[in-house]
């Protein structure tokens, strides 16, 4: 059972960071242009200078 | 467009050696013009690639960025560019543009409120995946202190989740509470709470039942199903807002130094304006100079233009055609005629939320429904087993296991389907229960000007006409801008004629155009002017030296769809009824045109709104189709409305949906979607309800653990979605 003092901690730090990741794409308006940004990936256009 | 260099103007030398005040003041603020542009026929990646590269390759253009699903592009440029400036660029790479009106547009540049919902939504997945991790070992067989473990760490996580995340229900909750009444979120927050309550206790107590796990989960389906609605209408907001900003209001305001361009928003009472043709009238006013025509066909149905000289008044919203006028203004802003109206149907709109929605409804039986349920289950338990522990934890079973989230789901997945699918044809859904009442609808009622007719004449009798005299004809109607010249000489050149050459044509604004042929002289135009008598019918007149008069008749062009609008309608048995404020013999002609056997012609604004009022009080549930500030009062006592986006803003606001697209033939699928749609929503009420008899026996007897309420819970949601996507 000891093992449940690394597991349980990890999986609420994991969690934790991956709900962080969320909020910061929320604030920086990555959910805006869902359409856009689908396509912008195919374009060859912005591979040397991504888009700001 | 490029950046002036202003050299430094001051009069001592230490000054100009001295960076000056001016270039300090311009270094300070941020010079940055902010530019939106709707682009709408933009629809791939090497669109957006192009529209960027042209914009951005100009100088004074700091950065472009195309939004696809808005399908606009927001520019960041020096403050000297104007939307003017960078048009012509997109134009020039092969794409329409518009210019938006910023400051109407603020309002959707942040939705605050989805954003909201969405990190409320975020917590309660991200908190509900770990919690759902520790139930699952406790389902599992952990016992004695690991179980005890696991709840007190999903409670840890749990209680600070939903107090984040369960707020908008709470709050919804609340208020309904203190007006004393109950809606949906009463039942949803008493069981979030109460099941965080008995869980707790039972938790302290070493219990081995406790519904973390259920009270998170509700959280997170029900916040799915707010944001579901959030978004299908924070779309339609947004396109109506982007409707409106289309028209960037401007005038020509005549000061003592000559002409300037001011917004609408600053004009005053008195203001002198100068109106030119094909321009719209920005306020109320008197003519003090000048003589043209005034299209009125937006305001009272006429499709025939109307003579316009000093001294008569005008209101805002009507078209110049042909002379430029000089306008004293007798109200502006709030104070015209034409916002006096878009009030007034904002009064009367209030009178229409009398509609309950489908949602609503089941809600009012649920409410009570659940909560006594839940008190009986109580005190039989406690009068049955005497032990106020296990009587709690079953009235908290049955309150999470009754509570709706597929009922809370139910409408707003559906909605959100069949919107999108909507949205795709071209229509736009503005107010929430439109589709339900689009549904129900079994009479249809068209207005002819703008609506049926796309409000531009076609010719009708060509062929009466000597090659000779549409040859003159055709030169003199050449240079006006006047809409019945336009479509003759369209006309004209459709039949391979060749101007005449007629010479010294001048344009006599409000009467017609006249020149020089072969030493006579020819004339087009006003009949009282050219010597022909006025009809019925829209006509333009032309006489040659001292011949008769003769007249060239004009219709007006169908809008596209509008046939297949009418037959599909009609198919799928539906009332059609045509009413317009236009004369007889125009809406006699189009409704034959048409096939629509009901008619009513000549009609006030308050005769349409009193037609359509009888037609309800006989059992009929009439959708209005309209666009001019005379069918407002119509489209706001109708059912359910439509309006074309050619519309006047006042109608636009009146009604539910606005057709996006030039065409009406999206009009009889919207209405079978719509049922459709209300099919789907009934369906899924009775997937709860089937869902509800099954598992709240189980509840009520005590057998429901949290592994059976979580299961139970997932399925209906899934159930409900799963169906609102087989919309199709």
């Amino acid at each position: 059972m000891n093992i449940l003092t690394y597991l349980i901690p990890i999986s609420l730090v994991l969690g934790g960071a991956g709900l962080a990741f969320f909020v910061f794409t929320i604030r920086s308006n990555q959910y805006d242009d869902p359409e856009g940004d689908a396509r912008r990936i195919l374009s060859g256009e912005y591979d040397d200078h991504p888009k700001p | 467009m490029t950046a002036t260099l202003r050299s430094p103007v001051s009069a001592c030398p230490a000054c100009s050696a001295a960076p000056s005040a001016e270039a300090l003041a311009a270094a300070q603020e941020p010079i940055k013009a902010h530019i939106v542009l709707s682009l709408p026929t933009i629809h791939c990646a090497a669109c957006m690639a192009a529209v960027e590269r042209a914009l951005n390759a100009a100088p004074g253009v700091r950065s472009a960025r195309v939004n696809l699903t808005m399908k606009r592009v927001s520019i960041e440029a020096d403050a000297d560019v104007t939307a003017a400036d960078v048009i012509p660029l997109v134009t020039g790479a092969g794409y329409e543009a518009h210019e938006l009106d910023t400051t109407a547009l603020a309002a959707t540049q942040t939705d605050r409120a989805g954003r909201e919902l969405l990190m409320r939504l975020a917590v309660a997945g991200f908190a509900s995946m770990n919690v759902m991790l520790l139930s699952i070992a406790v389902w599992s067989g952990a016992e004695g202190a690991t179980r005890d473990l696991f709840h007190w760490i999903s409670a840890a996580i749990v209680l600070p989740a939903v107090a984040f995340s369960a707020q908008p229900f709470f709050r919804n909750a609340w208020t309904a509470l203190r007006a004393g009444a109950l809606n949906m979120d009463v039942p949803i927050s008493l069981a979030i709470l109460l099941a965080l309550a008995t869980s707790l206790w039972e938790t302290s107590l070493s219990g081995e039942h406790a519904y973390f796990d259920a009270a998170i989960a509700l959280t997170f389906f029900l916040l799915t199903g707010r944001y579901l609605d959030h978004r299908t209408r924070s779309v339609a907001r947004s396109a109506a807002e982007e409707l409106a900003a289309l028209e960037v209001p401007r005038a020509w305001r005549l000061t003592d130094d000559g002409e300037e361009k001011v917004s609408v928003s600053e004009l005053a009472v008195g203001d002198l304006l100068r109106v030119r043709p094909g321009s719209r009238m920005p306020v109320d006013g008197v003519i003090t100079e000048g003589t043209s025509e005034l299209d009125r066909s937006l305001l009272t149905g006429e499709t025939l233009p109307i003579f316009a000289e000093p001294g008569r008044e005008v209101s805002a919203g009507e078209v110049n055609l042909t002379g430029p006028l000089l306008i004293r203004a007798t109200a502006v802003g709030r104070d015209t005629s034409l916002h006096r109206m878009a009030d007034l149907v904002a009064v009367a709109e209030s009178g229409r939320s009398r509609y309950t929605s489908l949602a609503d409804k089941a809600a009012k039986l649920y409410a009570p429904g659940v909560h006594i349920l839940s008190a009986l289950a109580f005190i039989g338990w406690y009068m049955y087993s005497g032990d106020l522990r296990v009587a709690v934890n079953i009235a908290a079973a049955v309150l999470i296991i009754t509570c709706p989230c597929a009922l809370g789901l139910a409408v707003p997945a559906v909605t959100t389907a069949a919107s999108g699918r909507l949205f795709k044809r071209g229509l736009l859904i503005k107010d929430a229960t439109a589709l339900e009442r689009l549904a129900q609808v079994d009479t249809v009622v068209f207005d002819k000007t703008g609506t049926l007719t796309a409000g531009a004449p076609e010719l009708t009798n060509l062929d009466d006409f000597t090659r000779r005299d549409l040859e003159i004809a055709m030169a003199l109607a050449m240079g006006s801008s006047h809409p019945l010249s336009q479509s003759l000489s369209a006309a004209a050149r459709a039949a391979g004629i060749t101007p005449a050459p007629v010479t010294a044509i001048t344009e006599v604004p409000g009467y017609g155009a006249q020149g020089d042929w072969n030493g006579q002289m020819v004339r087009l135009g006003r009949a009282s002017w050219v010597g022909g008598s006025a009809g019925e019918m829209t006509s333009a007149w032309l006489r040659v030296g001292d011949g008769p008069a003769q007249a060239f008749t004009f219709t007006d062009r169908l809008r596209d769809g509008a046939e297949e609008a009418v037959r599909g309608l009609q198919e799928a048995g539906k009332t059609v009824i045509l009413m317009s404020g236009d004369t007889t013999a125009a809406v006699e002609a189009l409704a034959k045109r048409l096939g629509i056997a009901q008619w009513l012609a000549e009609a006030l604004p308050q005769d349409k709104a009193g037609r359509i009022d009888a037609l309800t009080r006989d059992g009929a549930k009439v959708l209005m189709v309209g666009d001019g500030l005379n069918d407002t009062a119509a489209l706001t006592a109708a059912h359910a409305s439509i309006s074309p986006a050619s519309a006047l803003d006042a109608a636009r606001v009146a009604s539910d949906i606005v057709l996006l697209g030039n065409s009406l033939a999206p009009i009889p699928e919207a209405t079978r979607t719509a049922q459709n749609a209300t099919r789907r929503i009934r369906e899924n009420f009775t997937i709860a309800s089937w869902y509800n008899v099954i598992a709240v026996p189980l509840a009520v007897a005590g057998l429901c653990s949290p592994l059976i309420a979580a299961l139970a819970m997932s399925a209906s949601s899934i159930t409900v979605s799963l169906n609102a996507l087989r919309l199709r």
